[in-house]
This record gives structure tokens, sequence and C-alpha cells, in this order.
């Protein structure tokens, strides 16, 4: 049996990869996909929790139920967040994030 | 030195598998942040949200992995790829993937990555394994949850597909 | 037991080695005799008209779009379809509900002409 300190240790892993691309990358479309590697990484962990855990099987489950509305909301966010791209892209020619600073005072 | 010792020294079936997943998990992830090409980025997510349903069917939460790969593979990796191809064009090999923030980006994150992992290994966490329900009485037990516990939380689900559905619809629709 | 899952990893990783082989083994052994038609793109016999690398229309987004609000209903559908026999009514209203809200964003879609694939 592979402890749960492993499993939370690869989602660290994962949330950091995340958290790299959101900070770093240009193109606004790679920061989403860092976000995704984030909601991923803490989905990670809510099933992990599920699994090892002393709680009654009901609330136990707890922990699968919201990593299911996390995917059903990273789902709403992607559609948003990118039909937002798309409308930038229309009207700047660009998704570049250094180059949308329109708002910056 | 007796059986059970000399077992010991050998990894079990479910460690390798495991090991196997992770290196997948961390070589595509680090791919899905790393890779300077946008298309390359969109294939290492894919490839890291099969590796993470791999681990949910590791952690026998079956339900949870086949929604990973029906809704993020199956339509979120499909969304972002479209907007790929339709954001690009002048994009291409103009200016460099990462912004100015490249080295403080990765010294935040890096040093994130270490203080979790510190405290993932500091923490003493409860060693139990939860007796969980077979495949179908959990998914029963998922469904009743969802009308029950978690009735409000689903209802408003509904309404923030609703909204999302008309706003990005408005954002993403010719004019 | 996630033991159970065993043979579809195995038939998994067999696969990727049997596409890897099918892919290396050409590589090393196969002739390679190049020529202008054999470096087009393969499109079922018609000759390509048009580069690959243009922008492609918004209208496959808003279908990818719609799909993707759907198939999030599908994993709550499953659990709930799993329970109804034993909750009845209990589920069956906020479900109603539930696929009541998510039919007026479809309508919503019907209305502004998003279905249409109409130049």
């Amino acid at each position: 049996m592979v402890s749960q300190t492993w499993y939370l240790a690869l989602a660290a892993f994962v949330f950091s990869c995340g958290l790299y691309a959101a900070l770093t990358r240009r193109n606004a479309i790679a920061v989403l996909i860092g976000i995704e590697l984030m909601l991923n990484a803490v989905n990670i962990n809510l099933v992990t929790f599920w699994r090892y855990g002393s709680m009654a099987p009901m609330e136990q489950l707890s922990g699968q139920v919201f990593s299911l509305f996390v995917i059903a909301i990273a789902g709403a966010e992607a559609a948003v967040g990118l039909a937002l791209i798309i409308s930038v892209y229309r009207t700047r020619h660009t998704v570049n994030l250094d180059e949308l600073d329109m708002l910056k005072g | 030195m007796s059986l059970p010792e000399m077992s010991a020294l050998f990894p079990t079936l479910q460690e390798v598998i495991f090991v196997l997943f992770a290196l997948l998990i961390a070589v595509t992830s680090l791919i899905a942040a790393m890779a300077p090409n946008l298309f390359h980025n969109a294939l290492g997510l894919v490839a890291t949200l099969f590796g993470i349903a791999g681990i949910y069917f590791m952690l026998e939460a079956e339900f949870v992995g086949v929604s990973q790969i029906l809704v993020y593979i199956g339509a979120i990796a499909t969304l972002i790829t479209f907007a790929i191809m339709l954001t690009r064009g002048m994009m291409f090999g103009r200016t460099s993937a990462m912004n100015r923030q490249g080295l403080a980006g990765a010294i935040i994150s890096g040093l994130f990555f270490v203080v979790l992992l510190g405290i993932v290994f500091q923490v003493p966490w409860p060693n139990v394994v939860a007796d969980i329900t077979d495949g179908e009485a959990l998914i029963a037990n998922l469904g009743a949850l969802f009308v029950s516990t978690y009735l409000l939380p689903f209802e408003l689900l509904a309404l923030l597909l609703l909204v999302a559905l008309t706003g990005a619809l408005l954002l993403a629709r010719d004019r | 037991m996630a033991i159970d899952y065993l043979p579809l990893l195995i038939l998994v990783i067999t696969a990727m080695i049997f596409a890897a082989i099918a892919i290396i083994t050409p590589t090393i052994f196969g002739p390679k005799r190049d020529n202008t038609q054999k470096k087009q793109p393969y499109e079922s016999g018609m000759i390509p008209f048009h580069d690959a690398r243009r922008r492609f229309s918004v209208k496959y987004f808003l279908v990818a779009m719609l799909f993707l609000l759907f198939d999030i209903e599908v994993i709550f559908l499953y659990p709930w379809a799993v329970v109804l026999r034993d909750l009845r009514w209990l589920a069956m209203a906020p479900m109603v509900f539930f696929l009541a809200v998510l039919i007026v964003g479809l309508l919503y879609e019907w209305k502004k002409g998003a279905l249409d694939w109409g130049e």
C-alpha cells in the first residue's frame, strides 16, 4: 500500500508546476493550462483524503463529492476563460498578457 | 532472513504502478508548464490528466477517474485545443514564451514546492485506510449526497453552468 | 480493489508498446525515398488546397462549449440515476430543477442561433 504522503507529495509537485506556469507564461491559454493543473492537484488531495481517513463512510465521501464539484466548476471556468481569451484576441489581435495593459495606471 | 523481511525489500506491484504513474505525471506536467510551444503544453496537459485519472483508479475512486477522463480529457482539453487553434497566427516565434518574471516565478514556485513537501512529510497523517463500500453502492451514496446534504451546491451548480454557458456564448460569438 | 484494473493497465501498456514498435521499426528498417507527392499531407486522396495552419471558425469552439456543459451534466446524472429507485421524488425534484435550468441555457443558445451552421 502506498502511503498517503506520496500522493500528497505528487499533488504538491503538480500544483507547483501549475503555479509556475500561471506566474511566468506570457500566453493567456498557457496560464489557463497552469490553473487547470493546480485544480487537478487539489483534486488529488481531496480524493486522497477520502481514501485515507477515519470518518463515517457518508461523511468521508465528501472528498469525492467535492472533487466532482471541482471538476464541474473547472469546466465552467475553462469555458468562460477561453471565451474571454477569444474575445480579447478578436479586438486586440493578441493573447499575450504583457500587452493587455490598458487598465494599467 | 525470513520470507516477510525478504519481501519487504522488494516493492509491491502497487508501488511499482504508483511510481510509473508518478513519473508520467511529473514529466508531462513539466511539459505542460514549461514547453515553449503552446500545442506541446496542451498535449502535456492531456497526458497529465490521464496520469491523474490513473491515480484516481489506484485510490479506488473509479467514478472520479471516469469523470476526469470524460470531462477533462473529453471536453476541457478539446476546448483548450480549439481555443489554441482559434487564437494562433501572429504570435508564434515572435517573443519568448516566458514573461519578465521567469526567474522570480521559478524561485517562488520552487520554494512553494519545498515548503509544501516539508509540511506533507512533517504532518503525522493518521495512517488508516477508510473502509470503503464497493463501486455501485458508492455511486448510489454519491447520488444520495447530491440530492440531500449537497442539495444547495448542486442546484447552484446548475445556475453557474447556465450563467457560464450564456456568458461564454455572448463573449465568443461572431458579431 | 484497484488490482482488478490490472488487466486494463496491461492493455494500455501493451497498446503503447505496440504503437511504439509500429512507429520505430519502419523508421529504422524502412526505405526512405522522398518526393514532393509523398511529402504532401494525406487528405484521403484529395489534393490539399489550403494551408492547415489557418484560423478556425469560432463555431467549432461554440459546439465544443455546448458539449462541455452537457458533458458535466452526465457526471451528476449518473449517480442520480443509480439512486433514483430508492429515493423517488426526493431525488426527482432536484434533478428536474437542475435540468430545467440547463434547458433554459440550451433554449437561449438555440434562440441566439449558435446551433445553426449556416454561412
